[in-house]
């Protein structure tokens, strides 16, 4: 599975335990109008860290704001590791 | 001196202002204006409790009230209403100040008052009548608040007298500690412009712009979102401070990269110890220089492996039934678990496992009640995880039944993984829930047959 669609199924599972109602996703979606709260964006953080085994936070230059920025930060690490 | 006293000692009339979306009132106005028009009188040397829902209300009152009141009782917004009736027996309160809203207001035989929103003129008579207690909640271990008892004199401790006219502003509600640390500093030495519960973050940001905030204050989990509002670039603050959960690195860098004409500062305090330090030089935990060093007051002990505070600035106790707040050598032990390195000490985590989720406290054992009510699970223990987003997140290692005598079984572990969740989520709220279940084979206990927990 790419890094793409597994972060997308991600934003949805999480979206369902929250029971937050996602927006469609586009690369453009601001994170903080994707409907998905602080938490929200924790959880997705830690199961990726479990299933990729990295956090790419730690050494990113600045934190994401679209969801395109969010995939790039994870698709970036992936390629440089 | 009175918070009012001091607000209104140079030329009699303050500069300062409380702003919001909507309005913005002048301390001045309280000199001939009152949002208990009529009522202050009657709560001379009384125990109250300030509950109203309007932060920008609750902040008026705390100005009207201080030297009037005997004790102020200050809630939150969210206190849950059914540990309303705890709070007022055990600080000793008689009077409600709520902003109208019955099905907000404690039960039993009290004097209820309603608050206006907007002070309405009347006549304002102010003699100094007393030192009031200042009472913080915090939340315990059962979910129960604990109630800490401050002076306004414990809570300035930190504070430096009023230099430059300074527009300030905070992520925090300021009936929390940290929100109100800021408030205090801001209307000693110029305006703030209150948070909203209703507003997005990039909102609020643009709104502190506008107001041409140059000082601001939140958590280190108030701060990512702000930076993954994206609307940072539109608000060039001096000095931007964190404090209320550890600051790490990344969180540190963020907002350097994000503010570059900024004073990036961390500052460690909490609502029983008071403010210990401020750190002012962009990197995560503090210089070992600290200790010994007695800034307002403000002595730091590190010996026993965790951080202890002696200060002007620390609570002077709680009430109720709990244990005291300080040891016997006078200290404040806040808990926090310290490594030293290179010369600078780091946070390690907190003993007693508790875990700091955006600000949240979260009691492992509360969340191991519910999943080791689960029949297949045998025992469970719940643990920190470092969190990019929130500082940490919970997570849990279970021990199954079937575990003891055979071997793993994915599918039935899938099964148990998502009843335990749906327990959770039904018991919980939603912060506690385990981020990440993990089964194990077994957990370490102690020769005492505790658990080992990994900040104990």
């Amino acid at each position: 599975m790419s890094i793409r669609s597994e972060i997308t199924t991600l934003f949805e599972e999480v979206a369902r335990d929250q029971q937050r109602q996602l927006v469609p996703l586009r690369d453009e979606t601001k994170l903080l109008e994707s409907g998905l709260d602080s938490l929200s964006f924790a959880l997705i953080a830690a199961r990726l860290e479990e299933s990729m085994g990295f956090n790419p936070f730690d050494t990113a230059d600045e934190f994401p704001v679209t969801f395109g920025d969010f995939i790039r930060l994870y698709e970036s690490q992936t390629q440089s590791s | 001196m009175t918070l009012w006293e001091s607000l209104f000692r140079e030329n009699g009339r303050p500069a300062g202002a409380l702003e919001t979306a909507e309005r913005t009132v002048s301390c001045a106005t309280l000199a001939s204006a009152s949002c208990l028009a009529g009522k202050l009188d009657a709560l001379r040397g009384r125990n109250v409790v300030v509950g109203v829902q309007s932060q920008l209300t609750a902040g008026l009152l705390l100005i009207e009230l201080d030297g009037i009141a005997r004790r102020m009782v200050i809630c939150p917004p969210g206190t849950a209403r059914e540990h309303l009736s705890y709070v007022l027996q055990t600080s000793e309160c008689d009077v409600w100040i709520g902003d109208g809203d019955p099905s907000l207001e404690p039960a039993g035989k009290l004097l209820r008052l309603e608050a206006s929103e907007l002070p309405i003129p009347c006549a304002v008579k102010r003699e100094r009548q007393l030192d009031s207690e200042w009472v913080l909640l915090t939340s315990g271990t059962t979910g129960v608040p604990k109630l800490v008892r401050h002076t306004l004199s414990s809570l300035l401790n930190f504070i430096d007298a009023a230099g430059p006219r300074t527009t300030w502003s905070t992520f925090y509600d300021i009936r929390r500690y940290g929100g109100l640390q800021i408030f205090l500093r801001a209307l000693l030495g110029g305006s703030l412009v209150l948070s909203s519960p209703n507003e997005s973050t990039e909102a609020f940001i643009e709104r502190a712009a506008a107001h041409h905030v140059s000082h601001i204050s939140g958590t280190p989990s108030h701060w990512r979102k702000a930076l993954m509002s994206g609307a940072a670039d539109r608000f060039a603050p001096a000095y931007v401070r964190l404090s209320g959960e550890i600051a790490d690195q990344g969180i540190l860098d963020g907002l350097r990269a994000a503010f570059p004409s900024a004073l990036v500062a961390h500052a460690f305090a909490s609502t029983e110890a008071g403010v210990a330090f401020e750190v002012e030089d962009g990197l995560s935990g503090f210089p070992d220089t600290l200790v010994g060093e007695r800034r307002h007051g403000v002595e730091l002990d590190v010996s026993g492996g965790t951080l202890r505070i002696r200060s002007p600035g620390n609570a002077l106790g709680y009430l109720g039934d709990v244990p005291a707040l300080r040891d016997s050598d006078g200290f404040v032990n806040t808990g926090d678990r310290l490594d030293l390195r290179d010369g600078r000490y780091h946070f390690m985590g907190r003993t007693g496992g508790v875990i700091n989720v955006g600000g949240l406290k979260v009691h492992p054992e509360e969340v191991e009640a519910v999943i080791n009510a689960h029949p297949a699970v045998r025992v469970s223990l719940v643990k920190a995880r470092r969190n990019p987003i929130t500082g940490a997140v919970v997570t849990a290692d279970v021990v199954l039944e079937t575990q003891v005598s055979g071997a793993a079984d994915p599918a039935r572990e899938q099964t148990v993984r998502q009843e335990i969740l749906v327990a959770c989520r039904a018991s919980l709220a939603a912060h506690k829930v385990p981020a990440l279940i993990h089964f194990v084979p077994s957990l370490a206990v102690s020769p005492s047959g505790k658990l080992v927990r990994p900040n104990a």
